[in-house]
């Protein structure tokens, strides 16, 4: 039974409510569950047991490349492929390439944190068996969803929906894969 | 541990004893309403049939955006001599109309990004169409300098403003502050696109399934690949929670040197007038000063027509005013500052180019600048002012013309009054200028409006992220313990 599905998704109807339930699955010991709300709710993160995100990993790794890129750049144009001199100055030096040093880290970085975003989100993701369930629209407007996997070690689909009735759902449903 | 303690927690024993008086917290979105209630009106416009005034409008912006088509293709086929420039005044109108739109961008992204770091809720309603304005208004900036370069093909190979090598394999200067600027503003268009789309997902998400369950396949797909298969995930939230504070983080000191690099197109040269150290701060401020007056220029009728005045409140009005009263004064302040600096400097030149600007030939530029600069903030003092609608609407108009002329004083009075007599000039601009200046109002124009009727006009998850209902600890905290 458990094998034909992909997961339990029961309803919530207020941010509170799904705060508490989700403080309830992570204390019974899951670990491939989540939560589907319109908007980013205020720690729930932590309800969750989500821990810090690693977006600023990818972020500082694109920050130092565009750093890196700026100013090797305009060493190797001005003082390795073509040193010429202009106004008598350096052919290079940090001072005058910083400007340029200093925007290519702030592009880098964009592009690094949203390569980031994307990759450990594992995005695009255009099939999903949340996306199939009718209920996605609500969840993206104004209800909350908690959604159990069936893979998850712990799952058992009677001892999951009793979970999410105790925890105060006020439906559950079960989600084709 | 933190899940139990908004539960068990009780106040301090201190708080009974001062009993604090709870400050009222401005309410964001009024009358009450439901999360459904947001996403039904800021969809319903996209999802309702095109209005008739939208029609209208869009064909007068195609009409006037054909002025700067023409303006260019003119200019490319015949030469630059086609605009006003000549001795000494070689930078005119072109680059008065890129500082002025890329000032007008930099609103936009003080929305989003530092009202952001400085968690000022009332930046969600109007951030989205400030964003949009913001992009909007660096293509219209990027016109400019590419075309001012005339043969603009040259712009990019051989490289005149991008690092490609010429012909004799030269690169571009990267000592010089133009070059500076090619990469701040090409930087600064990519973050915000970037930026914006961003926070788009989400509510590209809802408009994909909205548009699924009414069969519109077509749309629905359109909306859903740019969606990127958003399914409001907590574990998703979380990484793009981090994702776009880092992105304003990394916007703010972007949107500060964007305007710093611009002012140094001109600090850094010798011209009396331009060679002054308090440009940076100046021209930040100034574009700040501009871009809430074109925020505001749009988005009141927007709230008009649409029947927002529940997501933009008063009280997001007087916020914006307040900006545009504060830099608006830092503004005059810095016109103050330069006339003390060029007497207090004893250098002649630089004094002269200042009597010059208030009573020189272009003293009418100046007076119609200090006039919408300087005492046209001042109104927002008042807040009966601050509760006329219509009376903002024409006083951010002001401060709109009056940033024009700002950069148009600066820009031209020094230069066409240098250090040697025998090379003074006055300039005007030609025709082909004017109507390819004023043709980038409807290349403005016809960006936004495709953008309202195609794409949300203000974030729905991040509006319902900051009505009351979406404390997950409401009735908990407060001052009823």
């Amino acid at each position: 039974m458990a094998d034909s599905i992909y997961g339990l998704m029961a309803r919530f109807d207020s941010a509170s409510e799904i705060f508490h339930a989700a403080e309830k699955v992570r204390d019974a010991g899951f670990k491939n569950w989540d939560c589907i709300t319109p908007f980013p709710i205020h720690g729930l993160d932590g309800a969750m047991g989500v821990r810090r995100s690693h977006v600023p990993k990818f972020s500082l790794i694109g920050g130092l490349t565009g750093f890196t890129t700026g100013m090797s750049m305009i060493w190797f144009t001005g003082a390795f492929d073509y040193p010429l001199i202009v106004g008598g100055k350096p052919y290079f030096s940090p001072l005058f390439a910083f400007p340029i040093a200093y925007e290519l880290t702030i592009l880098f970085t964009a592009f690094a944190t949203i390569a980031g975003m994307f990759i450990l989100n594992w995005l695009p993701q255009h099939y999903h068996p949340v996306l199939k369930s009718d209920q996605i629209t609500r969840g993206l407007d104004d209800t909350f969803y908690v959604v159990i996997e069936a893979r998850d070690p712990k799952f058992d689909l009677a001892r999951a929906k009793a979970l999410l009735t105790q925890a105060g759902a006020k439906e559950i449903s079960e989600l084709e894969a | 541990m933190a899940h139990s303690a908004h539960t068990e927690h009780a106040a301090p024993a201190i708080l009974a004893e001062v009993n604090p008086t709870p400050l009222p917290r401005a309410i964001l979105v009024e009358n009450n309403r439901s999360f459904n209630w947001v996403t039904e009106k800021i969809c319903g416009i996209i999802e309702g049939p095109t209005p008739r005034w939208w029609w209208i409008s869009f064909a007068v912006s195609c009409f006037i955006a054909s002025f700067t088509v023409f303006g260019i293709v003119y200019l490319v086929s015949t030469g630059v001599g086609v605009w006003g420039h000549a001795n000494p005044v070689n930078w005119a109108w072109d680059i008065v109309n890129f500082v002025f739109w890329i000032g007008i961008g930099h609103a936009g992204t003080l929305i989003s990004a530092i009202l952001c770091l400085l968690r000022q809720k009332w930046r969600t309603s109007i951030n989205r169409a400030a964003e949009a304005m913001t992009i909007f208004a660096v293509v219209c900036a990027g016109i400019f300098p590419v075309f001012h370069v005339g043969r603009v093909w040259f712009a990019v190979w051989p490289g005149y403003l991008f690092p490609v090598p010429n012909a004799n394999a030269i690169w571009p200067n990267f000592r010089s502050p133009l070059e500076w600027d090619v990469f701040a503003v090409s930087t600064y268009g990519t973050v915000s696109v970037l930026f914006w789309y961003i926070g788009l997902i989400p509510d590209l998400a809802v408009l994909r399934d909205r548009f699924f369950k009414t069969g519109n396949k077509v749309k629905s797909a359109l909306y859903g690949f740019f969606a990127m298969g958003w399914r409001g995930s907590n574990r998703h939230w979380s990484n793009y929670e981090m994702a776009y504070l880092i992105l304003a983080g990394i916007s703010t000191p972007l949107v500060l040197s964007v305007h710093t690099i611009v002012s140094f197109d001109f600090a850094v040269s010798l011209i009396p007038g331009w060679h002054t150290t308090i440009f940076p701060p100046y021209f930040v401020a100034g574009a700040i000063f501009s871009g809430f007056g074109m925020v505001l220029t749009l988005m009141l009728p927007l709230r008009a027509i649409f029947r927002l005045e529940d997501l933009i409140t008063q009280y997001h009005i007087d916020c914006m005013c307040k900006i545009i009263l504060a830099t608006g004064t830092i503004v005059g302040y810095a016109y103050g500052i330069e006339f003390f600096i060029a007497w207090y400097g004893s250098n002649p030149y630089e004094g002269f180019a200042f009597i010059n600007r208030a009573f020189g030939h272009y003293a009418w530029a100046y007076w119609i600048m200090i006039t919408c600069n300087v005492i046209t903030p001042q109104f927002f003092w008042f807040k009966k002012v601050r509760e006329n609608i219509v009376l903002v609407w024409i006083l951010s108009i002001f401060v709109n013309v009056g940033m024009w002329f700002e950069r148009f004083v600066i820009i031209v009075t020094s230069l066409a009054r240098d250090f040697l007599p025998s090379s003074w000039g006055y300039y005007s601009p030609s025709a082909v200028e004017i109507f390819t200046f004023f043709g980038t109002f409807g290349v403005f124009g016809v960006l936004f409006l495709l953008f309202i009727r195609f794409l949300p006009i203000m974030p729905m998850a991040e509006i319902k992220a900051v009505m009351p209902q979406a404390d997950p600890h409401a009735g908990h905290g407060d001052s009823k313990h």
